[in-house]
């Protein structure tokens, strides 16, 4: 790749300009080293969850108990799903890539609270800390999954209060990054960006931002009402003494539904940001995947009951759940179709990011159909916690949220470290991931339909086969993704120098230098044409 | 189409973006709403269940002590109220001294809710008692609910108080003024939220009797 831009060394950038040291970073208030603290963080606890997964999954190698007892089990899932749901997607992509490029995107010099934005990354640390002190700590870790589920999590002696508690702190931060965001949409855009002209990736983070701010306190209070309930007895959500725990789910729910739409909206910002450089096309029906995104917050408020259609709730309340859930797909679908119209006649280039975007949207498209599955009311009884859920759930989060943050990651590493990766080792570690990733959990879905339930450390031999095809599955997702890590740490020190633009693209992140310089534009920009006009 | 938004560099020069504090505080306190809402929610839930027994619980608190208290948040709402519009008048002092009043009058709330709740523990209700056990569960819950949301709002009362006597201080020092005054309207925006979620309690917990 030709190096358009001014090499790095003549021109100022964010990483020699803002200081040097722990502290210069630690308590910086520039977004772009607040994204790289996100980043290094986040990436350290992904980490941490791979490797608890893989054990899961090994365990499951023979019958019987054969790395874990079966209690250890129950900790090990629980501790799986908080770390990759609550430490890594909620908060990756925005995290990450919203406090990085958004500011840049809108022609900004920074978020319109910088020092809130600190803290809520403080909080973040704070949070992950409670939640891994939960390991080492009184009983140990929390087992009883990450619905922490009423009347069980009031019984167990485990360190559920402690793990409850951290997740309540990293909902605080997740609340304050959504303020900020929304805040910075409003008034922190260049002049001549009108709504209208902003990038779809800031479309998709700023209705996340309000699914962030409006659904976080719910779950916040559920959780402190659960605090109280271990620690004083106040008998809310306890049966005998009159609560009811079905209420508990319906509060979770109203929060853990619509986040699956903050762990997914921002992944579908950054394909829709991918799709046009790579085809050299405007994007198709820019307005409506913008205001479908907005229809995905909204709607994906509505939907929560259908992850209790056998908690006993009137079979009314099934119908509609099961009604909203069938609508809340069709603003995904018309971003899908959207995504497919923009490559149609495109001058394809199959690079990195584009592979890592197609990815995610067959993955998506399977996890999304699947979900239509999960939704009609009969089939969910003979699914209803069986490894079927886990597979969706998979296809979604991962498949989905995970996939784009990658296909994130190689879009914008050469902007964020301003050195390129070598793309065809990029591109064999996607396949590997990619084979990988749906030798492990396509299984899952024929296991779950043949009645092989969830969180179970053992099975009976009938599964052996797809059992076995699952393991062999997480290691070479595993190998897919050492590998990509690998390509990307080696281009770190060693890549050449990326240049200003090296995929071309019409947004303005790619207008400074790479690595960006701390102060973002020297000149405020005025923008005069749309984020795809090439 | 031209953007009215705030330029990083005005922030450099030490201007603040007035609309843009107002937009977070505003976020802010929806985020709060959002968190008492849920709260409401189980107590409509649960009220339907146990009509009588909330019915019979709500009878048994006092309602003189609510009714003080609902008077003396309503009377501070308007004090904070009376800071800004000193402030804006220049009249430091006044503000400083209206400022106080607000935070005396959220220690007197403070103080009445103490007495209330001794009340009702020295007649062994509190939660998980053996009094509450021998009740339904409509009363128990009722209870339960009660002691989490007045405890909750007497948190937000608490850092409302704190938070006053913070800006307070900036208004006596002249750090908080008529030209930049937002941090003490943001202060007294909140110190208005936990009034409003006072007069949702209030009837709903003492007037049902």
């Amino acid at each position: 790749m030709a190096d358009r831009g001014l090499s790095v060394s003549e021109e100022g950038n964010f990483y020699r300009d803002g200081g040097r040291g722990v502290r210069s970073w630690v308590f910086s208030t520039d977004h772009k080293r607040i994204g790289i603290l996100y980043l290094v963080s986040v990436l350290s606890l992904f980490t941490l969850g791979v490797a608890v997964g893989l054990v899961m999954r090994l365990e499951l190698i023979s019958h019987g108990p054969t790395l874990v007892q079966a209690q250890t089990y129950n900790s090990l899932f629980t501790l799986h799903g908080v770390v990759m749901l609550f430490l890594f997607i909620i908060p990756a992509t925005p995290g990450v890539f919203g406090n990085f490029f958004l500011p840049l995107q809108i022609g900004a010099n920074d978020v319109a609270f910088p020092r809130l934005n600190l803290l809520s990354w403080w909080f973040y640390m704070a949070g992950a800390f409670i939640v891994l002190a939960t390991i080492i700590t009184g009983a140990g870790p929390a087992d009883t999954g990450w619905t922490f589920y009423v009347p069980y999590s009031l019984v167990t002696g485990r360190n559920v209060t402690l793990a409850v508690f951290g997740v309540f702190v990293l909902g605080a931060s997740s609340i304050l990054t959504g303020i900020n965001f929304i805040t910075t949409v409003h008034r922190m855009r260049a002049p001549g960006m009108g709504f209208f002209r902003m990038p779809l990736f800031v479309w998709s983070i700023y209705a996340t931002s309000w699914i962030q701010v409006l659904a976080t306190p719910i779950v916040g209070i559920t959780f402190l009402l659960l605090v109280a309930e271990r620690t004083l007895g106040i008998g809310v959500f306890d049966p005998s003494k009159g609560g009811d725990p079905i209420l508990y789910q319906h509060l979770f729910w109203i929060y853990s539904h619509p986040a699956v739409y903050i762990m997914i909206l921002p992944g579908m910002g950054v394909v829709t940001e991918i799709i046009p450089v790579f085809s050299r096309k405007v994007i198709f029906g820019y307005r409506a995947i913008a205001y479908s995104s907005l229809g995905i917050a909204v709607m994906g408020s509505m939907v929560w009951g259908h992850h209790m259609f056998v908690s006993g709730y009137s079979y009314t309340a099934g119908v509609v759940f099961s009604f909203f859930t069938f609508l809340v797909a069709i603003p995904s679908a018309i971003k899908v179709f959207n995504w497919v119209a923009t490559l149609h006649r495109g001058s394809i280039r199959l690079d990195t990011p584009l592979l890592y975007a197609l990815a995610f949207i067959f993955l998506f498209a399977i996890g999304g159909l699947t979900g239509l599955m999960l939704g009609a009311l009969s089939l969910n009884v003979h699914l209803h916690d069986t490894y079927f859920v886990v597979a969706h759930f998979h296809y979604v989060k991962f498949g989905g949220g995970g996939f784009a943050f990658f296909a994130a990651i190689h879009y914008w590493f050469p902007k964020m470290f301003g050195r390129m990766y070598n793309r065809r080792i990029a591109n064999y570690a996607w396949g590997v991931l990619f084979i990988g990733f749906n030798t492990l959990y396509f299984p899952m879905f024929i296991l779950g339909f043949e009645g092989m339930p969830r969180r179970y450390y053992d099975f009976l031999p009938r599964y052996d086969n797809l059992q076995m095809l699952s393991i062999a599955g997480s290691w070479i997702l595993a190998a897919g993704l050492f590998a990509m890590f690998a390509n990307l740490a080696w281009a770190l020190v060693r890549g050449e120098r990326a240049g200003r633009n090296p995929w071309g693209a019409a947004t303005l992140e790619w207008q400074v230098s790479s690595p960006p310089p701390a102060e973002n534009f020297e000149k405020i920009p005025e923008v005069t044409k749309g984020p795809y006009d090439f | 189409m031209t953007s009215d938004g705030f330029d990083g560099r005005e922030r450099e020069k030490g201007h603040r973006d007035y609309t843009g504090s107002k937009l977070g505080m505003w976020l802010f306190l929806a985020t709060e709403v959002f968190f008492f809402a849920a709260l409401f929610l189980l107590y409509a839930a649960y009220r339907l269940r146990y009509a009588e027994g909330f019915r019979q619980a709500s009878s048994s608190l006092s309602l003189f002590a609510g009714t003080v208290n609902t008077a003396v948040l309503i009377t501070s709402s308007l004090t904070a109220a009376l800071s800004v519009a000193a402030i804006r008048r220049g009249r430091k002092n006044h503000s400083t001294l209206l400022l106080l009043t607000t935070v005396g009058l959220g220690a007197v709330f403070l103080v009445n809710k103490y007495f209330e709740w001794q009340d009702k523990f020295s007649h062994g209700i509190y939660p998980d008692s053996a009094v509450l056990a021998g009740l339904g569960g409509g009363e128990s819950v009722f209870y339960g609910l009660y002691f989490f949301t007045t405890g909750m709002h007497a948190l937000h009362v608490i850092g409302g108080v704190a938070l006053l006597c913070l800006v307070a201080a900036l208004v006596y020092t002249g750090r908080v003024d008529g030209q930049d005054s937002i941090r003490l309207e943001n202060s007294v925006l909140y110190w208005h939220l936990v009034d409003v979620i006072w007069i949702y309690i209030f009837p709903l917990f003492y007037l049902i009797g």
